[in-house]
């Protein structure tokens, strides 16, 4: 008997259950569709996978992100900014910031990226069921939250008064201007405003937590004993607004937020998203407010 | 657990057992310090002489071994707007680690739990794990180490022998069958009452050695009810965010990734590199905003990831006391002074 060793797994259990290995850096061949311009700085990118049987797989829930690959230039999170009932047809809206995003800013219909995914937990929408819903978005905010408002919108009759509350620095940056129409139709109410108004502009001046302060004076305590909170924005944003909301009572298990971190797996391997305790691409983006408060440093 | 007992040339003759077909990677002097003491690292051994059993902990870990620094996660074949995607694990390589000591077995343990744990197990990582053979080696407490005070200083399982110089003979510990089958070439006895006394005086003795300790009591409630402390900022006011302490950590895995095109176009390749969470752009995202934008936010965190979050996530900390960070930090910041002044509010 020759001493070429026959290796055995030593560690207790985890090579014995069944998890794909293959998942780690499996990626979804996709096409770029089409290419929608929206402000200066952001592009609505819708993509198709190009397989029609894993197309067919495809799965996400409101909330959760893409790792979208670009092979040789670089990889980055991105929500999902379309609705979960489209399969395997995804819409990222995506703002111009760096290496990736500039080359995406300039290619054409038609080329062919990689898709890691979806990762990441979801607004729960289910639960929401009956309640009344409070979506606040600013700015690249509203990206992520078009996925709960698609939701919304195909299911409307299972919830109560919708009110969408968005804002951003100028008129010229509010994103899917073309949608408020339709969302007005369908019974959502769109409370948009701008931090500095210009020759154009008719509309509301202030921050968001103007406007919900309004609407704080407008409705009564027993509307937000029955309302969800879904919040976007950048990180100043969230601490103001969940603050206002919580001395409405709403419990911070009800107010939902989605952080955004550093992100290179999305698999809780790299700890680029880390949070203390909790990797953001696992338990995260979407967190409860209770327990981002929990967390030293998220906000 | 079965335990044996081997007389000291039985592991020359396991020794080259082994070698003569496995790559047997052990203890080896690498270089003298600057008083003439030898320094010590893992290295693929050829010859049962250039093993150092009794050496003091390596200057660096053997992570390169299980988590190379540089390894590549992808390589896309290009042509025009096509491209394939071809993943490989590199997992053809089997080592046999030829004494590990207990605190980087334990290591190894920790590694397993986030990276082949959940839902997400890391392939790359696995495939490395799973082609080991691991005999681990007692060891004498060095001036830096605290694995003691971290549960490391013994290891219970993630090797498959272990074994214990008696003096005379080695006591040794069998935890697979790949050991015990090889065993079975060498001579060895059970052990007898006097080997089990002469085992519990030598574990005995090493206990008594240990000068160095980290209270860890409370320390997740301690280190997040000190997170404004003013200490922090201290040991932040010293620290050089050169991440040495992360590349000499046995339990340091956090990675950065890079994408490259080959310059005839025909290829790209997506790689990992170890990283550290002491460096600037860990935490900065599109913006250019910094989650950890000062140095003592960034060393905080890293004490807050192994002491705190990992306890949260694991019920044991990140980090197996082995003290080589602390011995190769420039700016001389140990984990025994950090906690310690962390705990007090002082420094
Ligand atoms: C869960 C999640 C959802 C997101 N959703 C959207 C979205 O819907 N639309 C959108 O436009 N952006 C979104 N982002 C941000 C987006 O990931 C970054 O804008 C993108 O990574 C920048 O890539 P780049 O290569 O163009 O930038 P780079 O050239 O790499 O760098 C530009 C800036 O981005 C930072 N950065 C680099 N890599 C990452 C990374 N992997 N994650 C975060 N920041 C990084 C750099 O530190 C630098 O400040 C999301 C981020 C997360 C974590
Ligand atoms: S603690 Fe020491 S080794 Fe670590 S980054 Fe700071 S100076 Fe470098
Ligand atoms: S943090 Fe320092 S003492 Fe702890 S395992 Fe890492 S190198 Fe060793
Ligand atoms: S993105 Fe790598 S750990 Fe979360």
């Amino acid at each position: 008997m020759g001493n070429k060793l026959e290796f055995v797994p030593i560690t207790h259990g985890h090579y014995h259950r069944r998890t794909d290995l293959a998942a780690f850096e499996f990626t979804y061949k996709a096409e770029i569709t089409s290419i929608h311009r929206l402000t200066e700085y952001e592009n609505l990118y819708r993509i198709q996978i190009i397989d029609p049987r894993e197309r067919d797989q495809f799965d996400f829930l409101p909330g959760q992100f893409l790792m979208l690959e670009i092979p040789g230039i670089g990889e980055a999170p991105f929500s999902i900014s379309s609705s979960p009932s489209r399969k395997g047809d995804v819409e990222l809206c995506i703002r111009r910031v760096g290496s990736l995003t500039d080359f995406l800013a300039k290619i054409e219909r038609g080329t062919q990226v990689g898709l890691r995914g979806p990762f990441g937990t979801s607004f729960p929408m289910e639960k929401m069921n009956g309640q009344n819903i409070l979506l606040i978005a600013g700015g690249l905010g509203l990206a992520p939250l078009r996925a709960p408002i698609a939701y919304v919108q195909e299911n409307r009759s299972r919830f109560n008064a919708v009110d969408i509350i968005y804002g951003t620095k100028d008129p010229s940056q509010l994103l899917f201007t073309y949608q408020y129409d339709m969302w007005r139709a369908d019974d959502l109410n769109l409370h948009v405003t701008v931090d500095h108004a210009d020759d154009t502009w008719t509309g509301r001046t202030g921050l968001v937590t103007k406007i919900l302060e309004e609407l704080f004076a407008e409705r009564g305590d027993d509307y937000f004993q029955n309302t969800f909170a879904i919040v976007c924005g950048p990180p100043v944003m969230f601490k103001f607004v969940c603050n206002m909301l919580n001395q409405k009572d709403i419990p911070m298990q009800k107010m939902f937020v989605s952080l955004e971190r550093r992100m290179h797996c999305g698999m809780g391997k790299c700890c680029r998203c880390n949070v203390g305790s909790t990797y953001t691409c696992l338990s995260g983006p979407v967190f409860d407010y209770w327990t981002v408060l929990n967390l030293k440093e998220a906000i | 657990m079965l335990f044996r007992v081997i007389q000291k040339d039985g592991l020359k003759r396991l020794f080259e057992l082994l070698v003569a077909e496995n790559t047997v990677i052990g203890p080896v002097e690498i270089g003298t310090d600057r008083h003439g003491l030898p320094i010590h690292g893992f290295s693929e051994v050829f010859d049962f002489h250039d093993v150092r059993l009794d050496y003091k902990t390596t200057k660096l870990p053997a992570k390169q071994y299980f988590l190379p620094f540089r390894e590549d996660l992808a390589t896309f074949r290009l042509s025009g707007k096509d491209w394939d995607k071809e993943v490989d694990y590199h997992s053809t390589k089997q080592h046999v680690f030829f004494g590990l000591h207990a605190c980087d077995i334990n290591a190894l343990n920790k590694l397993d739990k986030v990276l082949l744990g959940g839902a997400y197990p890391m392939p790359y990582y696995a495939a490395k794990r799973q082609n080991m053979f691991i005999i681990g080696i007692d060891c004498l407490p060095q001036p830096y180490c605290f694995c003691r005070s971290m549960g490391s200083d013994t290891a219970l399982h993630g090797f498959d022998m272990f074994i214990t110089d008696l003096g005379g003979s080695y006591f040794v510990e069998i935890l697979s069958d790949t050991a015990f089958n090889l065993l079975k070439q060498v001579e060895s006895r059970e052990p007898v009452e006097e080997d089990q006394v002469s085992y519990q005086q030598v574990v005995a003795d090493k206990n008594k050695k240990f000068t160095t300790h980290v209270d860890t009591t409370d320390l997740t409630k301690i280190l997040d009810m000190e997170f404004q402390s003013e200490v922090w900022k201290y040991w932040g006011d010293k620290c050089l965010s050169c991440g040495t302490c992360a590349n000499v950590c046995p339990t340091c895995y956090c990675y950065t990734v890079h994408e490259q095109v080959d310059v005839d176009l025909s290829r790209a390749t997506k790689t990992k590199m170890l990283y550290s969470c002491n460096f600037i752009d860990f935490a900065e995202v599109a913006g250019g905003h910094n989650f950890r934008p000062e140095r003592h936010g960034r060393l905080k965190y890293r004490y807050y990831h192994k002491h705190r979050g990992f306890v949260e996530a694991y019920e044991e900390s990140l980090c197996v006391g082995c003290g080589r960070c602390g011995e190769s930090c420039l700016a001389e910041i140990t984990v025994p002074e950090v906690i310690s002044s962390v705990r007090g509010g002082t420094i």
